[in-house]
């Protein structure tokens, strides 16, 4: 199966949004939630991100999701040095990549699928533009 | 004039020096145009490589280089980490095995490291970023390497153009990065990337600098 690694600045963020794929993919999906420094500052660890990436890898590769691009600079910089490892980053929203992409590999798709999946998460229209709320 | 590991040591704890003292300034210039933080993680990322080199003593100029692009990257947490972190790592490649280098050298792995910012950051110049204050450096370095002037003479001439590139980052408009969400505002402030790479070019050429001017001598060695 697909595995996802989430990469965020913030490990409560990234956290927060494993937490949300995880219930809709009762946990079937291997998905791992990176975020923060080193040191525990708002950042990015490429040590934890070379670990992620280990522990979701399989022959079905890995859809990396990130918050900013620092984030998926760091993840590439990491994968020169993992040049067996199948993986692609995608450059869908978090919450809605992450969430589209779990439920997409939770029913075996590939890896292209689930990035494509992940993708569909730029078009979600959540509110329509004829729903206005009226402030009095 | 040969350039030894003891010189790249040298170079690498000078520039973690300058790093230290200007980290409140690069974290307040990333304040009004970014997420605050580049300061405060590039004095994280090059305090970790100050705390390597000591075992480093006996390495060569590219493993020097090879491990503070590691360490930068695994330290740094922002973008710069990646990017310096890969220009370093490129440069350590190109000399790897090298315990005395001269100035065609530098300037071939400046290229490198030039290049491998370009990869990683997707990058152009004008984009208000790092590379508008080290691509003129490199290219004036090389110009006048292949010109045959001294290794002194040609760092002093690349600092003089990254210091103008760094100033040229403030009428720019930011497109790359986070200072890109700010638009047409981002105008008017000197970017932090091409700031701090201003200081690491100081501590290549020697000097001792601060605040930024005309005003400095040279302190080479």
């Amino acid at each position: 199966m697909v595995g996802i690694l989430i990469v965020a600045h913030s490990e409560r963020l990234a956290s927060g949004v494993k937490e949300f794929a995880d219930q809709a993919t009762h946990g079937q999906v291997p998905i791992v939630a990176v975020g923060g420094a080193v040191d525990g500052s708002l950042g990015i660890s490429t040590e934890a991100i070379r670990d992620g990436l280990r522990r979701v890898a399989s022959n079905d590769g890995v859809l990396v999701l990130v918050d900013f691009t620092s984030a998926a600079l760091s993840v590439e910089a990491v994968l020169e040095d993992e040049p067996a490892m199948r993986v692609v980053i995608s450059n869908a929203p978090l919450v809605e990549g992450a969430y589209l992409a779990a439920v997409e590999a939770s029913v075996g798709a590939t890896l292209e699928e689930t990035a494509a999946a992940a993708l569909r998460g730029r078009d979600l229209v959540k509110v329509q533009s004829d729903r206005r709320i009226r402030y009095q | 004039m040969q350039i030894t590991v003891d010189h790249v040591i040298r170079f690498l704890e000078r520039a973690a020096a300058l790093i230290r003292e200007h980290a409140t300034e690069l974290t307040e210039l990333d304040t009004v145009i970014g997420d605050a933080d580049h300061g405060t993680n590039l004095n994280r990322g090059f305090s970790a490589v100050v705390v390597k080199l000591d075992a480093l003593q006996d390495g060569d100029i590219g493993t020097i280089l090879d491990v503070t692009g590691k360490t930068l990257l695994a330290t740094v947490g922002g973008a710069a980490g990646p990017l310096y972190g890969t220009a370093f790592r490129r440069a350590g490649a190109l000399l790897a095995g090298r315990h005395a280098i001269e100035g065609a050298d530098i300037a071939a792995a400046l290229e490198v490291a030039l290049e491998g910012i370009i990869e990683r950051g997707r990058v152009q110049r004008g984009e208000k970023t790092m590379l508008d204050a080290i691509a003129p450096g490199v290219e004036t370095f090389r110009s006048a390497i292949a010109e045959g002037k001294s290794l002194e003479e040609a760092a002093r001439c690349a600092l003089a153009a990254v210091e103008e590139g760094m100033r040229a980052t403030i009428p720019m408009q930011a497109t790359k990065g986070r200072a890109a969400f700010l638009g047409p505002r981002s105008i008017g402030h000197q970017d932090p990337g091409a700031t701090s790479a201003y200081y690491i070019a100081c501590a290549m050429v020697g000097l001792n600098v601060d605040p930024p001017s005309d005003q400095n001598e040279a302190q080479l060695s």
